[in-house]
């Protein structure tokens, strides 16, 4: 146990020895040091590169379709496919690695980086050398300081091993790789207002076509992957897309970190199968609701996606993209955020679309002005103070903010309070009807006029 | 131009020049792109590293040194959050309230730094040394509540915690929280 006081973000206590998945992406669990370049290599690490760059990069490219590996950041677009979309042709051509992790409920980026740098690092140089580009940007959150340290650390160390810099393990290709530092804005997250960011501006998300692969980066082309995703990508290149394929449901291959986190007994990340189930998650490994509490709802994939009850149905539900799409939300960066039965549902939903009036970052008006009145209605409701016909203002407000913007900020912001009203309508009324919460700490205690 | 002289700043014009180690760290990061501007968010954590905020003066010196306008520095630095547009204390706490956070304590947090400090939100502690802020979610929902002392992490922050973390910040000299 003395080892994993060196892992930060601290990881869940584990309930034995041994963890539920073989781990691949989690290793620096299993092996302290593996963040030290000579650790990483006596582990496999670099053997993907080694084994890339001398196959074309067209094999490259196929080896990734064939693993069925699909990104990590949300949409679920099958990486090989993205990579393919690059033109070929001459002119300089980017990687970039989206590290900018903000969305409430997730924190495996966090983890990779800080613990396993050269696992991403290794990840990108394949990419570059899939797509012929010879320079790649892993853009990380400003607030990882210390990931950004250590990952500049591990790039150094690559260099000087000959993995980073010119004619690398002497194939002739020359790849630069750049540990870029962002500054605090959750908005840079969404690929085209990364890019604007990395090019040094307000990170405004730009207006789509053209998409990335044919002008991204200094309006060149490029492919933006989430560090999840390419730090997959070694342990395909490694060991083959039969053996990566080997593991997953059938549309959603290989394995993933899910975040568990929110009110249960161990919240932590947690290296799983793709498609292993609700249960397994929350329950068996998390340890079911903190404090011998019942679980009222959960959010499967981070703040953006619907809430779920923990019927059995959903329960069972194995996690991949399409498991949970037939339950009506997604499977967006698995951050699995747990909500146990004695807490006020306004106010978790209040405090979710908070999140995105203070990122909004401002460029379409739906979304900069309706998620400040999203806000100001639900802290209305939440303090009692609400009118009959509140509950459908707020649903329409929302609806006009839902689509009419250039980013999916917007289409998310009001994702929280229609899917907590679907589950819970009858405690939005209890608000207007008796002014104050139904469950939760403030429950029965006459709220108006509180703030 | 940003007015963030407005906090007795004006008796201190002319303090803030770049030093040569902080130009030489922004000649250094230009050099990694391909265009000079893609510098300027990292040059600008140089500059807050040097001052602690980021004074209107060095803008004007960095967007020389990037070869680009005053006013490409000022967007940048209004729009993202991490750039403080005013002095802050020597140890600013950040304490996590999004959604995770918030289900786990983070608003009893808030509250209880509050009290023990004698100070509301975004305010410094008299003696300089301690600001308290809150901020959106910071990517360590497992190990929630959890706050950053300037840009380093704590995790699994209880009430008590937080008096040992703003009680070892009073006399501090160097960030206690910094891991290499």
């Amino acid at each position: 146990m003395a080892q994993q006081e060196q892992i930060f973000p601290p990881p869940p206590p584990l309930l034995t020895q041994k963890p539920p998945f073989e781990y691949q992406l989690l290793k620096h669990r299993a092996v302290p040091g593996i963040a030290k370049l000579d650790v990483y290599r006596a582990n496999g690490g670099y053997k993907g590169l080694e084994r890339a760059v001398k196959m074309q990069p067209d094999e490259v490219v196929n080896v990734v379709k064939a693993s069925g590996l699909r990104g990590r950041g949300g949409a679920g677009f099958p990486a090989g496919m993205k990579w393919s979309f690059i033109p070929k042709g001459p002119g300089p051509k980017y990687v970039t690695c989206n590290t900018d992790e903000s969305e409430p409920g997730t924190f495996k980026d966090h983890e990779l980086i800080e613990n396993n740098p050269h696992q991403l690092i290794e990840g990108v140089l394949i990419t570059c050398y899939a797509i012929s580009s010879e320079n790649g940007f892993i853009y990380v959150r400003g607030e990882f300081a210390r990931g950004i340290r250590v990952l500049k650390r591990a790039v150094e160390e690559a260099r000087a091993a000959g993995l980073v810099g010119q004619n690398i393990l002497g194939s002739g290709w020359n790849c630069e790789v750049v540990i870029h530092s962002g500054a605090g804005a959750y908005i840079c997250g969404e690929e085209s207002a990364l890019l604007e960011s990395l090019e040094g501006k307000r990170g405004y998300p730009r207006l789509r076509p053209p998409f990335p692969a044919v002008a991204g980066l200094y309006a060149r082309p490029t492919v933006i992957n989430n560090c999840e995703t390419l730090s997959n990508v070694p342990h395909v290149l490694r060991e083959g897309a039969e053996w990566y394929s080997k593991f997953g449901t059938e549309k959603t291959k290989g394995f993933r970190v899910y975040c568990l986190s929110g009110h249960v007994e161990r919240p932590g990340n947690y290296e799983l199968e793709c498609g292993t189930t609700f249960r397994t998650l929350i329950n068996d490994l998390g340890g079911g609701a903190w404090k011998g509490r019942n679980i009222k709802a959960f959010i499967p994939g981070g703040s953006s996606t619907p809430m779920l009850a923990p019927t059995d149905e959903v329960m069972d539900t194995p996690m991949d993209f399409e498991g949970i799409a037939a339950r009506g939300s997604m499977q967006g960066s698995a951050g699995v955020v747990v909500i146990d039965d004695q807490t006020c549902i306004v106010g978790a939903v209040l405090r979710l679309v908070e999140f995105y009036k203070e990122e909004s970052c401002g460029k379409c008006t739906p979304c900069r002005e309706g998620t400040q009145w999203l806000v100001q209605m639900l802290h209305r409701l939440e303090n009692g103070e609400s009118r009959e016909g509140d509950l459908e203002l707020i649903t329409d407000v929302g609806g006009n903010i839902a689509g009419k913007s250039f980013c999916l900020l917007g289409d998310s912001a009001p994702v929280p309070y229609n899917s907590a009203l679907k589950l819970f309508r009858e405690e939005f009324e209890y608000h207007i009807t008796h002014k104050t919460c139904m469950v939760g700490p403030r429950a029965g205690k006459q709220l108006a006029g509180v703030h | 131009m940003i007015d963030n002289y407005s906090d007795n700043l004006e008796s201190r014009v002319g303090e803030f020049t770049l030093s040569e180690g902080s130009r030489r760290e922004i000649e250094a990061l230009k050099k990694q792109y391909p265009s000079a501007r893609s510098a300027i968010l990292p040059a600008l954590h140089v500059v807050q590293a040097q001052f602690g905020f980021i004074p209107a003066e060095p803008m004007g010196e960095l967007a020389e040194i990037l070869g680009i306008l005053r006013g490409d520095v000022e967007q940048v630095v209004t729009f993202y959050r991490m750039y403080n547009q005013r002095p802050v204390g020597k140890f600013h706490v950040k304490i996590c309230d999004s959604i995770s956070c918030y289900l786990r304590g983070s608003d009893e947090l808030l509250e209880h730094g509050q009290n023990r400090l004698g100070t509301k939100l975004n305010e410094t502690t008299p003696d300089g040394q301690i600001t308290l802020s809150k901020i959106e979610c910071l990517a360590a929902c497992g190990a929630a509540p959890c706050l950053q002392v300037n840009d380093e992490y704590v995790y699994n922050v209880q009430p008590e915690q937080l008096d040992e973390i703003l009680d070892s910040l009073k006399s501090a000299d160097k960030n206690p929280y910094f891991i290499p």
